[in-house]
């Protein structure tokens, strides 16, 4: 091995500390990467070859019954190159051994066995027998999630009549990623269950023989999506169509392009960070030994070596860290990578996750770290490398330390001296003291964004749960009753109060803009449900007038005031134009809201409601469930006290793992800077401190100096800190903005306080750990040593 | 008489700190030869270890010529310039200048891992007398044991001049001595040409040749008849 290379190794290994304090920075950007990055083309590589292989539809609409006879005519349409007719339907389900209904949606099978688009996968036994009566396959989650084995028998309240339902086989369909019940909150495979059942028996059961109530399509690549859907809903109007849609508005869909959205959020702002962290300090660092190895670079140069063997020396030091950094980041990567795939399978169910792109994905996160590295340690290196051999040799002239405004500021102020040394170091290198105070506040920031996921999501569950949605649970009807079924629903053991609601699908327009979502109705004075907007404010809504999600309204570009034109996709479908009264700030969903009255008088019916909310009494609850269960007309209930302990649960964990995370991250920062600027300035100053306590001055006077230097920069970069986490947070909310829905900006003051708080104790600690250092500062061997 | 290893002509330097001119040399004329071992004495400030360092290649002239051998140095690249140290100049300075994160077998090595035709590592410590302390790192030798592994980093490269800037500055008399020595060795025994640059006037006494520097110019040169051995040294 060559004697330089030797110097390197060993230079290496006595630089251990801050050179591992720097590699778990890079670590973290490149883990951030591999996480995120990794995550979002695995996530992104399933779904395509999941939707393609599986053929998943582009078009999908339902009515309430079309003839088959229409469908020569649907697939004329330009555009359209494969279409499926079937029969869907929502049942209640009696599960064996236990009282609380489940829902059932019911997906026909055609009678040729296998659909040709939405081709479920067969995980096990078989699809059943186009001939059967009594034969479904079901959704493999649901199976597991309720234990059932093939052969099991459970009985589904279809349209009425009580049918025993045996499972051939369980399945994976792309229709079903992430698999949500009607009103839940979250996916809850126990209550919620998707049913393939052959055509013949689910047309018979729904009334649907020779007709159709569900429809998709593929489309030919480069159809214009907007045309086929409005030919779609032309031909399907007149039997109760309620608007075709692509798979933008699919909720599966949906959930997860929300979910890989999040992640390339997360891929563009995290890793920038911590290579960008990991870069200043590198540059820092190395900066540092080059100054102190002056004589020896003069030396090296001297004895014949070239400047690019010398730049080379150097950048090597910070590709040694790097190196360390990224095999860390790798490790880290991996595990943090299988812990959220892993994280994934619990909400999205893929047959297969592709990591087809894996390597690369390392390749690249290891290319990125080298690269910080290699930018953070250029500069210093080249510099290194031109310094004049017989300048090197001679002791770097003293640096100058002017009389400045600031001096006169300190003498003003009459401090210290030790407080006057650690102000005149910061000035004296304000490049140095800005890159540390930078370091200091992306840890800040990357905290402080943190744990306003947290502030964001108490309030959401605020909002959601304790303000807007206050009922046990939700009584889905199958259609719309008249408004005497909530009476009926109060009659039901264990009800303590029942409010109805009616909820219509609607197409909302006002100009060339256009937007599907529910039109809400409740009686002015509900208690169970209210409208509630983002700043906790019930809204109530006027009268003849329509109230809209600030996103909604947002998206037909309409505000408080304009005429909104209003097309109910069910009943006879009338158009009417309604003035847009107020708008509202929405979390969870998007919807427009009318009263109750107007509701109906504008449809000129009887009041009707879709929909009861209900307060119950715990202790009778399994009569409730039993009782439910047996009723036609209700297609199943939402529970939303189980649906907010579980929303809950599921966030506080997810949550907590993130703060860890985050935690981690913030506190690898903090020590990387601080440590390592604390480092240089007691090698800068080990003469000036040793002369000091040469003096008389005490170590803990001594040691204030340094620590003193390190927390000055630290509280200086609080603000800023602050700041960035703010824009951090912001660039997440953005990044999260979905019709599903909306994380609120909320600012809670203790965010701040509570970030601040750790990053200055961590730093604190990181001087402290170099303060221990001057304690053993040998005083004899510091002065003789020439600097 | 042999051939110049160096010849000057009207060599000047200026340091130009910007705000004053420094006229580090005045336009020295000067020829060193081959195999022989000069001693450049003069007042501090007054230019020696400028012209070392031109010599040296360390550094460029501002004004004159400056050959070695038959090679004009001045107007040399840097490239160029790193290639004439690397071949041709062993440097020895009055602080060691030793690599601490290597032994005194690797800092001569750090020689011999560029140069073309070295010697083993372990030889040249032999001949400065450390063949027993080759895998000791800096801060466990004395100065003296320092200094002499800088000779040994020096000449493992059979280099064609040494060029010493005090060498025994930082040394006591009898550590000194021991540097001398070993200096004296090489160019008795390799026949290195050798400049040294003291402040020490009794050391002129082994030298073949004493240049006396004054304000940047040549105050003189006289030849020793006579050469006393190191040993006889005091100071
Ligand atoms: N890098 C530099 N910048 C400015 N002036 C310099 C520089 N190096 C040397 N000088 C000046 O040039 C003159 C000659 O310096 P040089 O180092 O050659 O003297 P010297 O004879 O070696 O002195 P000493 O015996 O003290 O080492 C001095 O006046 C010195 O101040
Ligand atoms: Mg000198």
């Amino acid at each position: 091995m060559h004697a330089l290379d030797r110097k390197l190794l060993r230079d290496f290994v006595r630089l251990w500390a801050q050179a591992l304090a720097i590699a778990l920075v890079l670590g973290c950007g490149v883990a951030a990467l591999i996480t995120s990055f990794g995550m979002y083309q695995t996530l992104g590589d399933s779904r395509a070859a999941y939707y393609d292989r599986n053929r998943l539809a582009d078009i999908w609409a339902s009515a309430r019954r079309a003839p088959r006879t229409l469908l020569p005519e649907l697939a004329a349409i330009p555009g359209i190159r494969t279409l499926e007719a079937r029969t869907e339907g929502l049942v209640t389900l009696d599960i064996p051994g236990r009282d609380q209904g489940a829902a059932g949606q019911v997906i026909s099978l055609p009678a040729s066995g296998a659909p040709i688009l939405n081709v479920p996968l067969l995980q096990s036994g078989r699809l059943p027998d186009p001939a059967a009566r009594d034969e479904v396959a079901v959704n493999a989650p649901f199976a597991r999630a309720n234990g059932f084995a093939l052969g099991d028998r459970f009985s589904a309240n279809i349209n009425g009549t009580r049918r025993e339902l045996t499972i051939t086989g369980t399945v994976l369909s792309p229709e079903f990623v992430y698999t949500i019940g009607p009103g839940a909150m979250m996916p809850d495979n126990k209550t919620f269950g998707i049913l393939f059942m052959p055509d013949r028996a689910a047309a018979a059961a729904f009334d649907m023989t020779g007709a159709f109530n569900s429809l998709t399509a593929a489309l030919y690549p480069g159809a214009n999506k907007a045309e086929v859907i409005e030919a779609v809903d032309r031909l399907l109007a007149p039997y109760g169509g309620t608007g075709a849609y692509g798979r933008d508005r699919q909720i599966s869909d949906s959930f997860v392009s929300s979910e890989i959205d999040q992640l390339w959020s997360m891929t563009i702002i995290l890793p920038p960070i911590f290579f960008g962290v990991a870069a200043f300090l590198v540059n820092m660092v190395l900066g540092r030994i080059v100054a102190l190895e002056r004589p020896e670079i003069g030396l090296l140069k001297a004895l014949g070596y070239s400047n690019r063997t010398i730049a080379a020396h150097y950048l090597m030091l910070a590709g040694l860290t790097a190196l360390v950094g990224i095999l860390l980041g790798w490790g880290a990567g991996a595990w943090l990578a299988s812990g959220l795939a892993k994280l994934y399978a619990r909400f999205y169910d893929f047959p297969y996750l592709i990591f087809r792109g894996s390597w690369t994905v390392y390749a690249v996160g290891g290319l990125l770290g080298l690269a910080a590295a290699a930018f953070g340690a250029l500069r210093v290196a080249l510099a290194a490398a031109r310094l004049p051999p017989a300048l090197a040799m001679q002791p770097p002239a003293p640096p100058r330390f002017r009389r400045g405004l600031t001096d006169r500021l300190m003498a003003w102020l009459r401090l210290s001296q030790p407080a006057m040394m650690i102000f005149r170091s910061i000035t004296r290198w304000p490049f140095r003291a800005a890159t540390s105070a930078f370091g200091i506040a992306m840890a800040v920031a990357v905290l402080a964004a943190a744990s306003f996921f947290n502030d964001a999501m108490d309030k959401m569950m605020e909002v959601t749960f304790a303000l807007a949605n206050r009922q046990d649970a939700m009584v889905i009807f199958t259609s719309t009753l008249p408004e005497r079924a909530v009476d009926e629903v109060a009659r039901l053991p264990g009800v303590i109060a029942v409010e109805g609601q009616l909820v219509e699908p609607v197409l909302l327009r006002r100009g060339q803009y256009e937007k599907h979502t529910s039109l809400e109705a409740r009686r002015p004075d509900t208690d169970l449900s209210r409208i509630v907007g983002g700043s906790g404010r019930v809204v109530s809504v006027p009268p003849g007038g329509l109230v809209l999600s600030a996103r909604v309204a947002a998206q037909i570009h309409a505000s408080a005031g304009d005429p909104v034109e209003v097309e109910f996709l069910s009943g006879r479908r009338e158009v009417l134009t309604l003035p847009l009264t107020g708008t509202i700030e929405q979390y969870i969903g998007i919807a427009a809201y009318i009263d109750y009255d107007t509701l109906n008088a504008l449809r000129r019916q009887a009041p009707r409601v879709s929909l009861a909310n209900v307060t119950l009494d715990p202790a009778t609850r399994r009569d409730f469930d039993r009782a439910v269960k047996d009723i036609p007309a209700i297609a199943g209930t939402s529970m939303f006290s189980d649906a907010r302990r579980a929303f809950q649960e599921t966030i506080r964990q997810n949550i907590s793992v993130t703060a860890t995370v985050y935690l981690v991250l913030a506190v690898l920062i903090t020590v990387g800077v601080t440590y390592n600027g604390s480092r240089i300035q007691l090698s800068e100053r080990a003469r000036e401190l040793a002369s000091l306590r040469i003096l008389g001055f005490s170590r803990g006077e001594v040691s204030f100096i340094l620590v003193g230097e390190a927390m000055v920069l630290a509280l200086i970069a609080q603000p800023f800190g602050w700041l960035a986490g703010l824009g951090i947070a912001w660039a997440f909310t953005q990044g999260l903005d979905s019709d599903l829905y909306q994380v609120p900006f909320v600012i809670v003051p203790a965010t701040f306080a509570r970030a601040s708080l750790i990053v200055l104790l961590t730093a604190l600690a990181s001087a402290l750990v170099v303060r221990r250092r001057i304690d053993r500062l040998d005083l004899v061997a510091v002065m003789k040593t020439r600097e | 008489m042999p051939d110049a290893v160096f010849r000057t002509e009207g060599l000047t330097k200026v340091y130009d700190t910007g705000t004053v001119k420094v006229q580090a040399l005045g336009g020295v004329d000067l020829a060193l030869y081959e195999g022989e071992f000069a001693v450049l004495l003069g007042p501090s400030g007054s230019g020696k270890s400028t012209l070392l360092n031109i010599l040296g290649g360390l550094d460029t002239a501002t004004g004159g010529h400056v050959w070695f051998r038959d090679r004009d140095l001045t107007g040399l690249k840097d490239r160029a310039l790193t290639a004439y140290r690397r071949d041709h100049v062993g440097f020895v300075f009055q602080f060691y200048n030793l690599v601490a994160s290597l032994t005194a077998r690797e800092n001569v090595q750090l020689v011999t891992d560029v140069s073309r035709n070295p010697m083993a590592p372990s030889e040249a410590l032999d001949m400065v007398g450390l063949g027993a302390r080759l895998d000791h790192f800096p801060a466990e030798l004395s100065g003296g044991e320092q200094q002499r592994v800088a000779i040994a980093r020096a000449i493992a490269k059979r280099p064609d001049v040494l060029l010493c800037d005090e060498p025994t500055g930082a040394l006591d008399s009898k550590t000194g001595v021991q540097v001398l020595q070993a200096l004296k060795r090489v160019n008795d025994e390799l026949g290195t040409a050798t400049v040294v640059i003291t402040h020490n006037v009794a050391i002129r006494k082994m030298a073949h040749r004493v240049i006396r520097f004054q304000d940047g110019n040549i105050l003189s040169t006289e030849e020793n008849a006579a050469r006393i051995d190191p040993a006889e040294i005091e100071w």
